[in-house]
Protein backbone atom coordinates (compact mmCIF):
# COMPACT_ATOMS: atom_id res chain seq x y z
CA UNK A 1 0.00 0.00 0.00
CA UNK A 2 1.11 3.31 -0.68
CA UNK A 3 0.22 6.68 -0.28
CA UNK A 4 0.50 9.45 -2.30
CA UNK A 5 0.89 13.30 -0.58
CA UNK A 6 2.47 16.77 -2.01
CA UNK A 7 4.98 18.03 0.11
CA UNK A 8 3.84 21.58 -0.34
CA UNK A 9 0.43 20.90 0.55
CA UNK A 10 1.14 19.25 3.69
CA UNK A 11 3.35 22.31 4.13
CA UNK A 12 0.45 24.85 4.13
CA UNK A 13 -1.71 22.71 6.50
CA UNK A 14 -1.88 24.36 10.11
CA UNK A 15 0.00 22.76 12.90
CA UNK A 16 -3.51 21.28 14.69
CA UNK A 17 -2.98 20.23 18.21
CA UNK A 18 -5.37 17.13 17.31
CA UNK A 19 -2.96 15.91 14.80
CA UNK A 20 0.42 16.15 17.24
CA UNK A 21 -2.07 14.23 20.19
CA UNK A 22 -3.37 11.61 17.98
CA UNK A 23 0.42 11.32 16.35
CA UNK A 24 1.95 10.57 19.64
CA UNK A 25 -0.88 8.77 20.92
CA UNK A 26 -0.67 6.17 17.16
CA UNK A 27 3.23 5.92 18.29
CA UNK A 28 2.69 4.71 21.28
CA UNK A 29 0.00 2.56 20.55
CA UNK A 30 2.55 1.05 17.92
CA UNK A 31 5.07 0.77 20.68
CA UNK A 32 2.70 -1.35 22.54
CA UNK A 33 1.94 -3.17 19.73
CA UNK A 34 5.35 -3.88 19.13
CA UNK A 35 5.85 -5.14 22.14
CA UNK A 36 3.23 -7.72 22.21
CA UNK A 37 4.49 -8.70 18.87
CA UNK A 38 8.14 -9.29 20.53
CA UNK A 39 6.76 -10.84 23.33
CA UNK A 40 4.90 -13.68 20.76
CA UNK A 41 8.21 -13.71 18.78
CA UNK A 42 9.96 -14.52 21.29
CA UNK A 43 8.09 -17.29 22.84
CA UNK A 44 7.82 -19.19 19.72
CA UNK A 45 11.98 -18.61 19.26
CA UNK A 46 12.08 -20.25 22.99
CA UNK A 47 9.85 -22.76 22.16
CA UNK A 48 11.88 -24.28 19.22
CA UNK A 49 15.24 -24.22 21.28
CA UNK A 50 15.52 -27.07 23.80
CA UNK A 51 14.72 -26.34 27.02
CA UNK A 52 18.20 -26.06 29.48
CA UNK A 53 16.08 -25.27 32.65
CA UNK A 54 13.71 -28.11 32.21
CA UNK A 55 16.37 -30.35 31.04
CA UNK A 56 18.19 -29.56 34.53
CA UNK A 57 15.77 -29.54 36.59
CA UNK A 58 14.91 -33.33 35.17
CA UNK A 59 18.31 -34.33 35.63
CA UNK A 60 19.16 -32.82 38.90
CA UNK A 61 15.81 -33.46 40.80
CA UNK A 62 14.97 -29.74 41.40
CA UNK A 63 12.26 -27.65 42.84
CA UNK A 64 12.63 -24.57 43.29
CA UNK A 65 13.87 -21.08 42.18
CA UNK A 66 17.16 -19.68 43.04
CA UNK A 67 15.61 -16.97 43.12
CA UNK A 68 15.57 -15.87 47.18
CA UNK A 69 18.94 -17.14 48.24
CA UNK A 70 19.13 -14.99 51.54
CA UNK A 71 17.77 -17.74 53.88
CA UNK A 72 17.14 -21.71 53.85
CA UNK A 73 13.18 -21.56 54.11
CA UNK A 74 13.14 -18.95 51.09
CA UNK A 75 15.67 -20.76 48.78
CA UNK A 76 13.56 -23.97 48.79
CA UNK A 77 9.70 -22.07 48.98
CA UNK A 78 8.39 -25.49 47.96
CA UNK A 79 10.07 -27.53 50.41
CA UNK A 80 9.74 -25.24 53.56
CA UNK A 81 8.83 -26.29 56.54
CA UNK A 82 5.77 -25.27 57.65
CA UNK A 83 5.49 -25.95 61.11
CA UNK A 84 8.41 -24.19 62.76
CA UNK A 85 7.86 -20.95 64.36
CA UNK A 86 10.11 -18.05 63.33
CA UNK A 87 12.05 -19.95 61.10
CA UNK A 88 10.64 -22.25 58.64
CA UNK A 89 7.58 -20.56 57.29
CA UNK A 90 7.58 -17.11 55.15
CA UNK A 91 5.18 -15.37 56.52
CA UNK A 92 6.45 -15.84 60.04
CA UNK A 93 7.73 -12.68 62.32
CA UNK A 94 11.39 -12.43 60.85
CA UNK A 95 13.97 -9.76 59.48
CA UNK A 96 14.70 -11.19 55.76
CA UNK A 97 13.32 -8.80 53.14
CA UNK A 98 12.21 -11.38 51.59
CA UNK A 99 10.00 -12.79 54.16
CA UNK A 100 7.78 -9.38 54.04
CA UNK A 101 7.33 -9.87 50.28
CA UNK A 102 6.53 -13.69 50.44
CA UNK A 103 2.83 -15.16 51.17
CA UNK A 104 2.89 -18.42 52.78
CA UNK A 105 2.15 -21.10 50.35
CA UNK A 106 -1.65 -21.59 51.24
CA UNK A 107 -2.47 -24.98 48.95
CA UNK A 108 0.18 -27.44 51.28
CA UNK A 109 -0.24 -30.55 51.12
CA UNK A 110 -1.42 -32.97 53.80
CA UNK A 111 1.55 -33.01 56.85
CA UNK A 112 2.03 -36.82 56.23
CA UNK A 113 0.84 -37.40 59.96
CA UNK A 114 -1.52 -40.25 60.39
CA UNK A 115 -4.56 -37.80 61.57
CA UNK A 116 -4.06 -36.51 57.76
CA UNK A 117 -3.77 -32.57 59.13
CA UNK A 118 -3.95 -30.21 56.44
CA UNK A 119 -2.34 -27.00 56.63
CA UNK A 120 -4.43 -24.26 55.20
CA UNK B 1 -19.55 10.50 10.38
CA UNK B 2 -17.02 12.61 8.67
CA UNK B 3 -19.15 15.56 10.62
CA UNK B 4 -18.46 13.25 13.46
CA UNK B 5 -15.01 12.63 13.34
CA UNK B 6 -14.15 16.69 12.57
CA UNK B 7 -16.31 17.46 15.52
CA UNK B 8 -13.69 15.13 17.87
CA UNK B 9 -11.09 16.71 15.91
CA UNK B 10 -11.69 20.37 17.00
CA UNK B 11 -12.81 19.48 20.74
CA UNK B 12 -9.19 17.95 20.66
CA UNK B 13 -7.33 20.94 19.09
CA UNK B 14 -9.38 22.59 22.25
CA UNK B 15 -8.65 20.25 24.42
CA UNK B 16 -4.96 20.35 23.93
CA UNK B 17 -4.78 24.10 23.75
CA UNK B 18 -6.55 24.23 27.06
CA UNK B 19 -3.94 21.83 28.44
CA UNK B 20 -0.88 23.65 27.00
CA UNK B 21 -2.21 26.41 29.18
CA UNK B 22 -1.21 24.75 32.18
CA UNK B 23 1.60 22.89 30.75
CA UNK B 24 3.44 22.34 34.05
CA UNK B 25 0.46 20.93 35.82
CA UNK B 26 -0.33 18.67 33.27
CA UNK B 27 2.87 17.53 32.42
CA UNK B 28 3.89 16.70 36.24
CA UNK B 29 0.62 14.52 36.49
CA UNK B 30 1.30 12.84 33.27
CA UNK B 31 4.84 12.28 34.75
CA UNK B 32 3.30 10.73 38.49
CA UNK B 33 0.42 8.92 36.22
CA UNK B 34 3.32 6.66 33.67
CA UNK B 35 5.99 6.15 37.15
CA UNK B 36 2.90 4.48 38.32
CA UNK B 37 1.57 1.96 35.63
CA UNK B 38 5.43 1.45 34.92
CA UNK B 39 6.24 0.44 38.35
CA UNK B 40 3.34 -1.71 38.37
CA UNK B 41 3.66 -3.14 34.89
CA UNK B 42 7.14 -3.80 35.59
CA UNK B 43 5.99 -5.97 38.55
CA UNK B 44 2.85 -7.51 37.10
CA UNK B 45 5.19 -8.14 33.83
CA UNK B 46 8.39 -9.61 36.06
CA UNK B 47 5.67 -11.72 38.01
CA UNK B 48 3.89 -13.03 35.04
CA UNK B 49 7.20 -14.10 33.32
CA UNK B 50 8.40 -15.47 36.35
CA UNK B 51 5.27 -17.60 36.89
CA UNK B 52 5.59 -18.73 33.26
CA UNK B 53 9.07 -20.20 33.83
CA UNK B 54 8.42 -21.81 36.89
CA UNK B 55 5.36 -23.82 35.38
CA UNK B 56 7.27 -24.78 32.33
CA UNK B 57 10.46 -25.73 33.93
CA UNK B 58 9.29 -27.78 37.31
CA UNK B 59 7.09 -30.23 35.02
CA UNK B 60 10.11 -31.66 34.95
CA UNK B 61 10.52 -31.96 38.70
CA UNK B 62 10.12 -35.26 41.19
CA UNK B 63 6.48 -36.23 40.85
CA UNK B 64 6.77 -36.37 44.85
CA UNK B 65 9.24 -35.73 47.04
CA UNK B 66 8.90 -37.39 50.74
CA UNK B 67 10.66 -35.26 53.99
CA UNK B 68 11.37 -36.40 57.05
CA UNK B 69 9.68 -35.03 60.32
CA UNK B 70 10.22 -35.36 63.68
CA UNK B 71 8.81 -32.84 66.48
CA UNK B 72 7.59 -30.59 63.52
CA UNK B 73 11.53 -29.87 62.05
CA UNK B 74 12.78 -31.36 59.40
CA UNK B 75 14.28 -34.74 59.61
CA UNK B 76 16.44 -36.88 57.82
CA UNK B 77 15.01 -39.91 55.50
CA UNK B 78 17.01 -44.00 55.77
CA UNK B 79 18.00 -46.19 53.31
CA UNK B 80 15.15 -48.03 55.25
CA UNK B 81 12.46 -45.84 54.38
CA UNK B 82 13.63 -45.78 50.50
CA UNK B 83 13.53 -49.32 50.65
CA UNK B 84 10.03 -49.49 52.05
CA UNK B 85 8.69 -47.02 49.05
CA UNK B 86 10.31 -49.09 46.24
CA UNK B 87 7.93 -51.91 46.83
CA UNK B 88 5.14 -49.08 45.74
CA UNK B 89 3.08 -50.07 42.53
CA UNK B 90 3.51 -47.72 40.20
CA UNK B 91 6.78 -45.75 41.53
CA UNK B 92 9.64 -47.87 39.34
CA UNK B 93 12.11 -45.27 41.11
CA UNK B 94 12.89 -44.00 44.25
CA UNK B 95 15.79 -42.21 44.93
CA UNK B 96 17.26 -40.52 47.96
CA UNK B 97 18.33 -36.75 47.25
CA UNK B 98 21.05 -35.72 49.21
CA UNK B 99 20.92 -31.49 49.26
CA UNK B 100 21.74 -29.14 51.76
CA UNK B 101 22.78 -25.50 52.59
CA UNK B 102 26.43 -23.64 53.56
CA UNK B 103 26.61 -20.31 54.73
CA UNK B 104 30.12 -19.21 52.83
CA UNK B 105 31.78 -16.70 54.92
CA UNK B 106 34.15 -15.69 52.51
CA UNK B 107 31.32 -14.87 50.03
CA UNK B 108 28.49 -14.16 52.62
CA UNK B 109 26.28 -16.12 50.20
CA UNK B 110 24.17 -19.31 51.05
CA UNK B 111 24.84 -22.07 48.75
CA UNK B 112 23.31 -24.95 47.72
CA UNK B 113 24.96 -28.13 48.01
CA UNK B 114 23.55 -31.23 45.81
CA UNK B 115 24.78 -34.67 44.97
CA UNK B 116 23.58 -35.35 41.56
CA UNK B 117 21.33 -38.73 40.78
CA UNK B 118 24.05 -41.09 39.76
CA UNK B 119 21.43 -42.05 36.98
CA UNK B 120 22.36 -38.81 34.42
CA UNK B 121 25.91 -39.06 33.53
CA UNK B 122 26.54 -35.95 32.01
CA UNK B 123 26.87 -34.61 36.02
CA UNK B 124 29.10 -37.36 36.96
CA UNK B 125 32.13 -36.53 39.52
CA UNK B 126 35.07 -38.33 41.07
CA UNK B 127 35.49 -37.40 44.38
CA UNK B 128 37.52 -33.61 44.40
CA UNK B 129 35.16 -32.29 41.50
CA UNK B 130 32.59 -29.62 41.52
CA UNK B 131 30.30 -28.23 38.99
CA UNK B 132 28.86 -24.64 40.17
CA UNK B 133 26.28 -22.93 38.90
CA UNK B 134 26.94 -19.27 37.51
CA UNK B 135 26.40 -16.68 40.23
CA UNK B 136 29.00 -19.12 42.74
CA UNK B 137 31.10 -19.10 40.02
CA UNK B 138 30.30 -14.95 39.48
CA UNK B 139 31.19 -14.26 43.49
CA UNK B 140 33.92 -16.71 44.02
CA UNK B 141 35.63 -15.23 40.51
CA UNK B 142 36.48 -19.23 39.67
CA UNK B 143 36.74 -20.82 36.05
CA UNK B 144 36.96 -24.26 34.88
CA UNK B 145 40.09 -26.06 36.01
CA UNK B 146 40.37 -24.00 39.27
CA UNK B 147 39.83 -24.83 42.64
CA UNK B 148 37.07 -23.40 45.25
CA UNK B 149 37.70 -24.01 48.90
CA UNK B 150 34.15 -24.89 50.77
CA UNK B 151 34.42 -24.59 54.86
CA UNK B 152 31.72 -26.61 56.66
CA UNK B 153 30.51 -25.08 60.33
CA UNK B 154 31.43 -28.27 61.59
CA UNK B 155 35.00 -27.71 60.51
CA UNK B 156 36.25 -30.07 57.43
CA UNK B 157 36.55 -28.25 54.44
CA UNK B 158 36.52 -28.92 50.48
CA UNK B 159 39.08 -28.24 48.12
CA UNK B 160 37.55 -29.04 44.64
CA UNK B 161 38.38 -28.73 41.52
CA UNK B 162 35.41 -26.92 39.04
CA UNK B 163 34.86 -29.46 37.03
CA UNK B 164 32.51 -26.94 35.06
CA UNK B 165 30.28 -23.97 34.73
CA UNK B 166 26.37 -24.76 35.04
CA UNK B 167 24.98 -22.10 31.74
CA UNK B 168 23.84 -19.24 32.41
CA UNK B 169 20.66 -19.97 30.35
CA UNK B 170 20.04 -22.21 33.38
CA UNK B 171 20.97 -19.59 36.15
CA UNK B 172 16.95 -19.00 37.77
CA UNK B 173 17.21 -22.83 38.84
CA UNK B 174 20.64 -23.18 39.28
CA UNK B 175 22.69 -20.23 40.06
CA UNK B 176 23.54 -21.02 43.85
CA UNK B 177 24.11 -24.89 43.06
CA UNK B 178 27.49 -26.73 44.08
CA UNK B 179 27.16 -30.14 42.74
CA UNK B 180 29.94 -32.41 44.82
CA UNK B 181 29.95 -36.33 44.90
CA UNK B 182 28.50 -38.55 47.04
CA UNK B 183 31.64 -39.24 49.24
CA UNK B 184 32.43 -35.43 49.39
CA UNK B 185 29.15 -34.49 50.28
CA UNK B 186 28.83 -37.40 53.02
CA UNK B 187 32.41 -36.46 54.58
CA UNK B 188 31.71 -32.78 54.41
CA UNK B 189 28.38 -32.28 56.10
CA UNK B 190 29.44 -35.52 58.11
CA UNK B 191 26.63 -38.10 57.07
CA UNK B 192 26.75 -41.42 57.48
CA UNK B 193 26.09 -43.95 54.50
CA UNK B 194 22.24 -44.15 54.70
CA UNK B 195 21.23 -40.80 55.14
CA UNK B 196 19.21 -38.83 52.71
CA UNK B 197 17.92 -35.27 52.75
CA UNK B 198 14.96 -36.47 51.57
CA UNK B 199 13.45 -39.34 49.00
CA UNK B 200 12.14 -38.48 45.49
CA UNK B 201 9.68 -40.52 44.00
CA UNK B 202 8.79 -40.90 40.17
CA UNK B 203 5.08 -42.24 39.77
CA UNK B 204 4.79 -43.49 36.24
CA UNK B 205 1.32 -42.67 35.32
CA UNK B 206 1.20 -38.52 35.68
CA UNK B 207 -2.56 -39.44 37.05
CA UNK B 208 -1.88 -41.47 39.68
CA UNK B 209 0.85 -39.66 41.55
CA UNK B 210 -2.34 -38.39 44.37
CA UNK B 211 -2.56 -41.76 44.63
CA UNK B 212 1.40 -42.78 45.03
CA UNK B 213 1.87 -39.25 47.50
CA UNK B 214 -1.10 -41.28 49.58
CA UNK B 215 0.50 -44.53 49.90
CA UNK B 216 3.73 -42.86 50.32
CA UNK B 217 2.19 -40.94 53.51
CA UNK B 218 0.76 -44.09 54.89
CA UNK B 219 4.18 -45.88 54.54
CA UNK B 220 6.46 -43.37 56.14
CA UNK B 221 4.15 -42.01 59.13
CA UNK B 222 7.07 -39.05 59.72
CA UNK B 223 7.42 -38.44 56.19
CA UNK B 224 5.51 -34.87 54.98
CA UNK B 225 4.38 -35.16 51.30
CA UNK B 226 4.99 -32.62 48.65
CA UNK B 227 3.93 -33.52 45.14
CA UNK B 228 4.94 -32.03 41.67
CA UNK B 229 1.07 -30.01 41.49
CA UNK B 230 2.55 -28.24 45.15
CA UNK B 231 5.81 -27.18 43.73
CA UNK B 232 3.82 -25.60 40.56
CA UNK B 233 1.09 -24.09 42.92
CA UNK B 234 3.57 -22.59 45.37
CA UNK B 235 4.97 -20.59 42.38
CA UNK B 236 1.67 -19.84 41.52
CA UNK B 237 0.82 -18.04 44.52
CA UNK B 238 4.21 -16.80 45.25
CA UNK B 239 3.81 -14.81 41.79
CA UNK B 240 0.70 -14.02 41.45
CA UNK B 241 -1.03 -10.78 41.45
CA UNK B 242 -3.27 -11.35 44.25
CA UNK B 243 -0.32 -12.16 46.64
CA UNK B 244 2.71 -11.10 47.97
CA UNK B 245 4.92 -9.20 46.38
CA UNK B 246 2.20 -7.88 43.71
CA UNK B 247 -0.06 -6.89 46.34
CA UNK B 248 2.18 -5.13 48.44
CA UNK B 249 3.47 -2.90 45.50
CA UNK B 250 -0.07 -2.37 43.86
CA UNK B 251 -2.17 -2.07 47.09
CA UNK B 252 -0.05 1.34 47.70
CA UNK B 253 0.34 2.54 44.22
CA UNK B 254 -3.25 2.17 43.46
CA UNK B 255 -4.38 3.95 46.92
CA UNK B 256 -2.28 6.76 46.56
CA UNK B 257 -3.54 6.90 42.81
CA UNK B 258 -7.04 6.93 44.09
CA UNK B 259 -6.11 9.38 46.78
CA UNK B 260 -4.92 11.86 43.39
CA UNK B 261 -8.18 11.21 41.59
CA UNK B 262 -10.05 11.96 44.88
CA UNK B 263 -8.87 15.00 45.19
CA UNK B 264 -9.07 15.81 41.69
CA UNK B 265 -12.68 14.63 42.08
CA UNK B 266 -13.68 16.69 44.72
CA UNK B 267 -13.83 20.11 43.05
CA UNK B 268 -12.40 22.07 40.05
CA UNK B 269 -10.49 25.39 40.72
CA UNK B 270 -12.07 28.71 39.77
CA UNK B 271 -10.44 29.04 36.21
CA UNK B 272 -11.70 26.20 35.54
CA UNK B 273 -14.94 26.95 36.26
CA UNK B 274 -14.87 30.08 34.58
CA UNK B 275 -13.85 28.87 31.30
CA UNK B 276 -16.73 26.23 31.28
CA UNK B 277 -18.71 29.42 31.96
CA UNK B 278 -17.58 30.82 29.04
CA UNK B 279 -17.88 28.43 26.71
CA UNK B 280 -21.28 27.63 27.71
CA UNK B 281 -22.08 31.58 27.26
CA UNK B 282 -20.81 31.14 23.70
CA UNK B 283 -22.60 28.33 22.46
CA UNK B 284 -21.53 25.23 23.84
CA UNK B 285 -23.63 22.88 25.44
CA UNK B 286 -22.86 20.84 28.21
CA UNK B 287 -22.20 17.51 25.98
CA UNK B 288 -19.41 19.25 24.53
CA UNK B 289 -17.97 20.76 27.31
CA UNK B 290 -18.06 16.96 29.83
CA UNK B 291 -16.61 15.49 25.73
CA UNK B 292 -14.02 17.89 25.91
CA UNK B 293 -12.95 16.98 29.06
CA UNK B 294 -13.44 13.34 28.38
CA UNK B 295 -10.84 13.61 25.47
CA UNK B 296 -8.87 15.63 28.21
CA UNK B 297 -8.68 12.67 30.53
CA UNK B 298 -8.43 10.36 27.98
CA UNK B 299 -4.94 12.00 25.98
CA UNK B 300 -3.58 11.99 29.68
CA UNK B 301 -4.68 8.44 31.23
CA UNK B 302 -4.56 6.37 27.91
CA UNK B 303 -0.70 8.10 26.76
CA UNK B 304 -0.22 7.59 30.75
CA UNK B 305 -0.88 4.03 29.98
CA UNK B 306 0.45 2.84 26.74
CA UNK B 307 4.00 4.67 27.84
CA UNK B 308 4.18 3.17 31.25
CA UNK B 309 3.51 -0.47 30.03
CA UNK B 310 6.03 -0.06 26.41
CA UNK B 311 8.55 1.30 29.42
CA UNK B 312 7.91 -1.27 31.63
CA UNK B 313 8.28 -4.39 28.74
CA UNK B 314 11.67 -2.66 28.13
CA UNK B 315 12.73 -2.28 31.84
CA UNK B 316 12.10 -6.07 32.35
CA UNK B 317 12.77 -8.11 29.22
CA UNK B 318 15.73 -5.84 27.61
CA UNK B 319 16.90 -4.71 30.87
CA UNK B 320 16.49 -7.58 33.44
CA UNK B 321 14.44 -4.92 35.78
CA UNK B 322 17.49 -3.31 37.57
CA UNK B 323 15.10 -0.94 39.63
CA UNK B 324 12.97 -4.16 40.49
CA UNK B 325 15.94 -5.93 41.30
CA UNK B 326 17.24 -4.37 44.64
CA UNK B 327 13.40 -5.62 45.95
CA UNK B 328 13.62 -8.78 44.85
CA UNK B 329 17.53 -9.50 45.66
CA UNK B 330 16.66 -8.20 49.20
CA UNK B 331 19.73 -9.32 51.50
CA UNK B 332 21.11 -12.24 49.19
CA UNK B 333 24.09 -11.42 47.99
CA UNK B 334 23.81 -14.23 45.31
CA UNK B 335 21.27 -13.00 42.70
CA UNK B 336 20.85 -15.40 39.38
CA UNK B 337 21.27 -12.69 36.23
CA UNK B 338 18.54 -13.86 34.58
CA UNK B 339 17.20 -13.07 30.73
CA UNK B 340 13.30 -14.00 30.94
CA UNK B 341 11.41 -15.15 28.34
CA UNK B 342 8.50 -12.05 27.70
CA UNK B 343 5.03 -13.18 28.62
CA UNK B 344 1.98 -10.71 29.00
CA UNK B 345 -0.75 -11.85 31.11
CA UNK B 346 -3.69 -9.71 29.13
CA UNK B 347 -5.99 -10.22 31.84
CA UNK B 348 -3.55 -8.73 34.77
CA UNK B 349 -2.70 -6.08 32.28
CA UNK B 350 -6.75 -5.57 31.51
CA UNK B 351 -7.03 -5.41 35.27
CA UNK B 352 -3.83 -2.74 35.48
CA UNK B 353 -5.78 -1.07 32.96
CA UNK B 354 -9.35 -0.81 34.71
CA UNK B 355 -7.78 0.35 37.88
CA UNK B 356 -6.50 3.15 36.98
CA UNK B 357 -7.64 4.42 33.82
CA UNK B 358 -11.12 4.27 34.67
CA UNK B 359 -11.36 6.28 38.08
CA UNK B 360 -9.37 8.46 36.10
CA UNK B 361 -12.08 9.22 33.60
CA UNK B 362 -14.25 9.23 36.42
CA UNK B 363 -12.58 11.38 38.57
CA UNK B 364 -12.68 13.64 35.32
CA UNK B 365 -15.92 13.72 34.43
CA UNK B 366 -17.94 13.63 37.33
CA UNK B 367 -17.72 17.12 38.54
CA UNK B 368 -17.02 18.48 35.51
CA UNK B 369 -20.45 17.35 34.35
CA UNK B 370 -21.60 18.84 37.82
CA UNK B 371 -20.46 22.70 36.88
CA UNK B 372 -21.33 22.19 33.57
CA UNK B 373 -24.78 21.73 34.25
CA UNK B 374 -25.35 25.12 36.06
CA UNK B 375 -25.66 28.61 35.04
CA UNK B 376 -23.19 30.12 32.69
CA UNK B 377 -24.04 33.42 34.41
CA UNK B 378 -23.84 31.98 37.98
CA UNK B 379 -20.07 30.88 37.21
CA UNK B 380 -18.61 33.38 35.82
CA UNK B 381 -20.21 36.10 38.12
Amino acid sequence: MSTTCRPNARRALPRRGSSLALRFLGVLLLTCLAALAHAAWAQRQVALRPNLSLAMVQALQLTDLALFTEARYTRHLSQADAYSAFQDGPVALEHFPAGSLVMPNRTFPPSGFSDGITLR
Amino acid sequence: MQHWFNRQRYLIDYTVAAMARQRGKNLGLWLIYTTLIFVLASVILLGSALRREAAQVFQGSPDVVAQGLRMGRHEMSHAADIEKLQALRGAPRVEGRLWGYLYDTSSAANYTLQVPSPHEPQYALQDGEAIIGEGVARLRKVRVGRSIYLVSPAGPFLNLKVKAILPEATALVSSDLVLVSDADFRRFFQLSADEFTDIAVFVRNPKEISKVAEKVTIALRQHRVITKGDVLRTYEAVFSWREGLLLALFAGAVLAFGILAFDKASGLSAQEKRDMGILKAIGWDTGDIVRMKLWEAMLISLSAFLAGFALAYGHVFFFSAPLIEAVLKGWSTLYPRVQLTPSIDGLQIATLALLTVLPYLAAIVVPVWRSAAADPDGVMR
